[in-house]
């Protein structure tokens, strides 16, 4: 039982050390960072070798960034199976819905009670 | 004509006062006690970081008027500088101080090029009361050049910290007791191909070496004639590539050799590789560097500010940095 918890660590920390990596080696931007991860979960999907990792990790797989790639081609073949090529429109945010509205509300409701500040 | 980009100043203008303004985070630094004016708040109880840019310009110029018993109208010229687009805070600073005004842009050598501008401007007969610097903001900068800092964003050990802060001087005819204004050399533009913004003090140094040594067998001097050359944002990074280039060309003696991006924040790991920002060498100069001449401890002086000249376009369209170094050399007499 409590193996899932190391094995979450592990590959979760892992995918962080990538994101690391493309950072400080790649020299790639924090916005070029996030975007190549969403694409890799997004082509791992695509492939069918996402689900198998959540099995694995289980939240090591799902909270990294790489995962809302997952869901989005996740959502898109789902619904492509039900009504066809307009499936892969609607799809894609039926899954990441969830995701995307409580980033909205939460950084909506953050605004409103905090004051932006810098370093001091 | 001495040489090209090599001037000397026969009267002899003076600085006879300086004004420090600084942050509160810049409580940290280790020059804190010789600032004049350190504010409890970043944006200086004002609206925007932008808005409290400029108050701490006028704040600095007003300090530095009042150490020579002037008000803003008795003052001929204003020469300052930031980093902002267009130096909207210097322009709003202007504003407010109504002293006929040149917003200057040599990046973080603005400190030094105002200087000698001013200089030029005493020496001809033209100005009593000249006043030059330069300041930087960190939050506006930070936003401008990298992210804003609210973002979050990682940065690199190479990276440099802008500091907030202002720093100017009163130039006025050559005054016992006060430094002089000696000579000078204006850089030239030097890009070795850089391009990474977070690792701004290795592409500064090579502009440091060449103004160095151009103002060395320019002007007939050595590093020995010195009791500090001080450049200006460098950092730990920078500075020590800078020591590297200048034994190349046969110095080997950086004893006196000092930078104030890499002191200002002392041995403070949080910092990175230490500050820079156009208010970070203006900030040492006219705090630390003026008393000590004027103490007497120091007599004669190299200062070499050191400017990025990249935009955020410039960069974001993975141009290179070019950079340029001001040398201005004062003494005590």
């Amino acid at each position: 039982m409590s193996s899932i918890y190391i094995t979450a660590f592990i590959v979760g920390g892992l995918i962080c050390v990538i994101g690391q990596l493309l950072f400080d080696v790649a020299k790639l931007t924090p916005a070029h960072t996030l975007c190549l991860l969403v694409v890799a979960g997004s082509i791992l999907d695509g492939l069918g070798l996402y689900e198998p990792l959540i099995d694995f990790a289980g939240a090591g797989a799902t909270i990294p960034i790489t995962s809302f790639g997952n869901s989005l081609t996740h959502g898109a073949l789902a619904e492509a199976e039900k009504h066809g090529l307009i499936g892969v429109l609607t799809g894609m945010f039926e899954v990441t819905s969830s995701g995307i509205s409580s980033a909205i509300l939460f950084g909506f409701i953050a605004a409103i009670i905090f004051k932006p500040k810098g370093n001091v | 004509m001495v040489g090209r980009g090599l001037l000397t100043f026969k009267t002899l203008p003076s600085i006879s006062a300086t004004g420090v303004t600084a942050g509160p985070l810049e409580k940290k630094s280790s020059f804190k006690d010789k600032f004049d004016k350190v504010y409890d708040d970043e944006r200086c109880g004002l609206e925007t970081n932008e808005h409290a840019h400029a108050k701490m310009m006028e704040d600095a110029c007003m300090i530095a008027l009042s150490k020579i018993d002037s008000l803003p109208s008795d003052a001929d010229y204003l020469l300052i500088g930031d980093l902002v687009n267009q130096m909207t805070p210097s322009n709003f600073c202007a504003t407010t101080m109504g002293i006929p005004y040149i917003g200057l842009f040599s990046a973080c050598a603005t400190s030094v090029s105002s200087l000698i501008l001013a200089a030029l401007l005493t020496e001809v007969g033209m100005s009593e009361i000249a006043i030059a610097g330069a300041a930087s903001q960190h939050n506006a900068i930070e936003r401008q050049f990298r992210y804003p800092v609210e973002y979050g964003s990682q940065k690199p050990a190479t990276a440099q910290w802008t500091v907030t802060a202002a720093g100017v001087a009163a130039i006025t005819p050559h005054k016992k007791g006060f430094p002089s204004i000696e000579c000078a050399t204006i850089g030239c533009v030097t890009d070795l191909g850089m391009t990474d913004p977070f690792n701004m003090g290795a592409a500064m140094a090579p502009a440091a070496a060449d103004t160095l040594t151009r103002h060395l067998s320019g002007h007939g001097t050595s590093v020995n004639d010195y009791d500090v050359i001080m450049t200006g944002d460098l950092g730990k990074t920078g500075f020590e590539l800078y020591k590297k280039l200048v034994a190349n060309k046969g110095i080997d003696d950086t004893k006196n050799f000092r930078d104030a991006g890499a002191e200002f924040y002392g041995k403070d790991p949080s910092f990175l590789a230490g500050a820079s920002g156009a208010g970070c060498s203006a900030a040492i100069y006219f705090s630390e560097i003026f008393e000590k001449m004027k103490i007497g401890k120091y007599k004669r002086v190299l200062l070499i500010a050191t400017g990025a000249l990249l935009s955020p376009m410039s960069f974001q369209q993975e141009d290179t940095i070019p950079c340029i170094a001001h040398a201005i050399e004062l003494t005590m007499k």
